[in-house]
């Protein structure tokens, strides 16, 4: 796995890094981690192995860093890099990660996706009081899982900043897996603006960073193709609902430059290989806004864990990472050079590395796919709602979507326009309806009714999804015309189960709501200010969680301390994840066992979702 | 102008000081300690300054310079909300100033926010001035197809009661080009000479105006206006000698920090 030789010139490299640590060093994009240049064994001046724990010593500071050609004085970095560097252990042994903040605000870390005592969860306000200036804070905990992690800040807007890392815990029995080299990819989202001017920019002025709005031409465009009253009518019942189609990421590449382990695109991070081997790579979305759409150009990979957890090999050739979610994909190159594209959700931006044979060398960058917008689906109609359809298209509007009362607006004179362009939106939820409606069957809560509160959730929801569909087999927007393999939930099945077989005992559920107008997110139209107490599971209850998604956005939710099963229709072989992204209009559930006693952070992990209130805890009581 | 947006994003940001801040919230877990920070800050205060219309019309020899434009300050939910309109006569340095609003404001539904205040309304220039006050109750906020509206019933310290409505519809031709259209209308439920105004629909104003957005804050624009007067205030103005009509080039800047 070492692949050492090839970085003869490494250890005069590391010595720059050490120097550089102290300033900038011209020349350098920026201080990249050890893993950012293939080095992703343990010997680092920073870890050591004592009395069988890895003790890690990582220190959080603010580093003035070059970045794609422009000197930036707000980086958070950890020993002196970012991403920070990776923190690799074992399962089985102890961790001991001592944390030492140089800044002058409060940090924390917390370690995404790990299994551990709640008081070493890092979430300040939740698991502890944070790590105050000056201080040095010991994490410690036994490590009982394996696979691949991320770790990052969970204090005010850090993490956008560059304050977060990989985590790899090598198994303690060796995987079935064959590879012979592996890397990590840590993909990111970065800012040259004061985060905080960013949360204002969307708290005051809605759609501050889409450039990609409906314009005038567009819809002359879909006049061609749709003919006039079906495109009327799509502009008047997204009109009327306020919405915007084109709401796919709230920060785009009009304010971002993406990142691949701390490189822009110009910068082409590489990972060296040699012909024929097998490489592992450990996708790592840790972006604060960022989904990704990520693919290998010529060459298929085998999906082998999601959220850190095995999976039955898959093989693709694309998948979506939603903000903190990981993959970890087999590839066995087959040329000299390949191109690792990562393009935002939206299509507003990319950022590439290279997999090559020698550095300098580069593959064809592939043209981003061209930009989409949302489909009825979102709306909550969903595929399933075609069939409350008469034959000359009226729309069955108890199926549909509720408008908070102004349904009978849509129920109106246009006839067979509605139909019409409710078949285009839908379409590629109904071309997969057929293949897969032995799998929707087996999904527990298809086809239940759904009930909102009297209020529709008020003013915090500008909508609600009145027939949310399951649409695990749905790849996503932007995939509608996809003629090649995209990853899906719903082809994720774990490979032996999970230890816990009862079936739920209780339900929760929520909903995942907002009011793009005033940058307002919440579960239940409830920011977490609003609420009167914690989400509260019972110390040792199995239970179903049910995501309902009312808003028009992507929002990968994330459980800190228990794993989510995510309920696919694959029974016992239904994956685990730590973060479920639910598209818009979607319900999915998971089941969760409540083994984990404490307080324990529940969220959006889009950062700012998170920061404007889409965000709870939960306590195993 | 950027230095000074932000020194004033800076006024704003240090007075946007995070409230409530201490544990003790009520979703907080079971284990937190009342000295702990919160884990998020989703009850900020921000404020937002939009000069909305800030230009010249011209009108045959006629010019004026014209302003519209609206400040808020506050959380999601509760705002208090300062807004201004007026005009001056080039020629003659005297104007109005229409209206300049004090507002508790809020959002009492998903696109809509209640607001009620006081109001004052003063003339100014070399001619004896007058003024006036009332107590406002109005709505602001989204339509259905996009129209931002804004509606105030107004009733005077005299006891006279208005009603005036305005709406803007922005067409996107590009992502930084956007036609607006711009409609307003008053109507009064009384006569009162002495402010011009006669009893029923007052006026009706209409707007297009073509933007350029050199950033989301900052878009110059030019544009045309034309406002009608109706009926008995048609007929005042007639006998006051003034135009019942008129047509205006405009040209002007939106902006807001």
């Amino acid at each position: 796995m070492s692949d050492r030789h090839f970085y003869a010139g490494m250890s005069r490299r590391r010595l720059i890094q050490g120097a550089a640590t102290m300033g900038l060093l011209a020349g350098f994009d920026s201080l990249l981690p050890a893993y950012a240049r293939g080095q992703l064994d343990n010997t680092n001046a920073f870890h050591t192995v004592r009395n069988g724990a890895d003790i890690y010593d990582l220190t959080v500071a603010r580093t003035p860093l070059k970045i794609g050609g422009t000197v930036s004085e707000q980086p958070i970095t950890i020993n002196g890099t970012l991403p920070a560097p990776l923190v690799r252990l074992k399962q089985g042994r102890e961790a001991i990660l001592r944390v030492t903040n140089t800044l002058p605000e409060a940090t924390s870390i917390h370690w995404h996706g790990l299994i551990l005592p709640y008081q070493m969860d890092g979430v300040p306000g939740v698991s502890f009081p944070g790590i105050m200036p000056g201080e040095t804070f010991e994490y410690r905990f036994p490590v009982e899982q394996h696979g691949t992690y991320w770790y990052h800040s969970h204090s005010g807007l850090q993490e956008q900043l560059g304050h977060y890392g990989p985590i790899i815990i090598d198994p303690a029995e060796p995987e079935s897996v064959a590879y012979d080299r592996e890397y990590v990819v840590v993909l990111s989202d970065w800012t040259f603006d004061s985060p905080d001017d960013v949360f204002r920019n969307l708290k005051v002025a809605e759609g501050y960073y889409n450039y990609n709005q409906r314009t005038v031409g567009d819809f002359f465009k879909d006049v061609e193709t749709m003919g006039w009253d079906a495109a009327w009518s799509k502009a008047g019942m997204w009109g009327r609902m306020r919405m915007s189609p084109r709401d796919i990421l709230d920060v785009t590449g009009s304010e971002y430059t993406y990142l691949m382990n701390g490189s822009p695109s110009a910068s082409n991070w590489t990972g060296l290989f040699r012909p024929g081997e097998k490489i592992r790579l450990r996708f790592i979305n840790a972006s604060a806004m960022t989904f990704f759409d990520v693919r290998i150009p010529g060459l298929p990979m085998t999906v082998i864990s999601a959220d850190g957890q095995p999976v039955q090999p898959v093989e693709t050739d694309e998948f979506r990472i939603g903000v903190a979610e990981t993959y970890d994909v087999i590839v066995q190159p087959t040329d000299t050079a390949h191109t690792v594209f990562a393009q935002s959700q939206d299509r507003s931006g990319y950022v590439r590395g290279t997999l090559a044979t020698r550095k300098g060398m580069e593959a064809p960058v592939p043209p981003m796919y061209p930009r989409t917008e949302r489909g009825m689906a979102a709306m909550g109609m969903g595929a399933m709602s075609m069939g409350a359809m008469g034959k000359d298209g009226d729309m069955n509007m108890d199926s549909g979507m509720d408008m908070g009362g102004k349904m009978e607006m849509m129920s109106g004179s246009n006839d067979k326009a509605h139909g019409q362009m409710m078949m285009n939106g839908a379409d590629s939820g109904m071309n997969k309806m057929s293949s897969d409606k032995a799998t929707m069957n087996e999904v527990p809560t298809a086809g239940r009714p759904i009930s909102h509160g009297p209020d529709n959730h008020g003013p915090g929801a500008a909508m609600v999804a009145s027939s949310p569909q399951s649409r695990l087999d749905d790849p996503g927007v932007g995939f509608e015309t996809a003629n090649h393999r995209v990853l899906t939930y719903s082809q994720l099945q774990s490979i032996e189960g999970w230890p816990d077989k009862r079936p739920a005992e209780r339900e929760v559920e929520l909903h995942l709501t907002g009011n793009m107008e005033r940058y307002m997110w919440s579960f239940d139209g409830k920011k977490f200010s609003e609420v009167d107490g914690p989400v509260k599971f019972y110390h040792g209850e199995r239970l179903r969680l049910i995501l309902v998604n009312d808003s028009m956005m992507d929002h990968p939710i994330h459980l800190h301390g228990m794993w989510m099963e995510l309920e696919t229709g694959a029974g016992e072989y239904r994956p685990r994840k730590h973060t479920i992204s639910v598209k818009p209009g979607e319900r999915v559930s998971a089941l969760i066992t409540a083994d984990a006693p404490g307080d324990w952070a529940f969220h959006c992990h889009l950062l700012y979702h998170m920061d404007a209130g889409m965000f709870r805890v939960v306590s195993v009581v | 102008m950027n230095i000074m947006m932000n020194r004033i994003k800076w006024v704003v940001g240090a007075s946007a000081l995070t409230l409530a801040s201490g544990a003790g919230a009520a979703g907080t877990g079971v284990q937190a300690e009342p000295d702990w920070t919160l884990p998020i800050h989703d009850n900020q205060v921000f404020g937002q300054v939009l000069f909305d219309r800030m230009e010249y019309q011209r009108d045959g020899d006629n010019e004026l310079a014209l302003w519209d434009a609206q400040a808020w300050i506050g959380k999601d939910r509760n705002r208090l909300w300062v807004e201004t309109e007026g005009e001056t006569d080039l020629s003659s340095d005297s104007g109005d100033i229409e209206n300049f609003d004090v507002q508790y404001s809020y959002r009492f539904d998903r696109f809509w926010d209640i607001q009620t205040g006081l109001g004052a309304q003063t003339t100014f220039g070399p001619s004896p001035n007058k003024e006036r006050y009332s107590a406002i109750v109005g709505l602001q906020g989204l339509a259905p197809y996009w129209f931002e509206v804004d509606t105030n019933l107004r009733v005077t310290d005299d006891g006279d009661v208005s009603y005036d409505l305005e709406a803007e519809y922005d067409w996107l031709l590009t992502q930084r080009l956007i036609l607006q259209g711009r409609g307003e209308t008053l109507v009064a439920f009384s006569d009162v000479e002495e402010w011009g105004v006669g009893s029923g629909i007052n006026n009706v104003g209409l707007g297009l105006r073509l933007r350029y957005h050199f950033s989301r804050e900052f878009a110059p624009y030019v544009g045309v206006s034309y406002t009608r007067f109706l009926g008995n205030t048609e007929d005042l103005r007639e006998r006051e000698g003034e135009d019942v009509e008129s047509s205006s080039f405009v040209a002007g800047v939106r902006w807001w920090f």
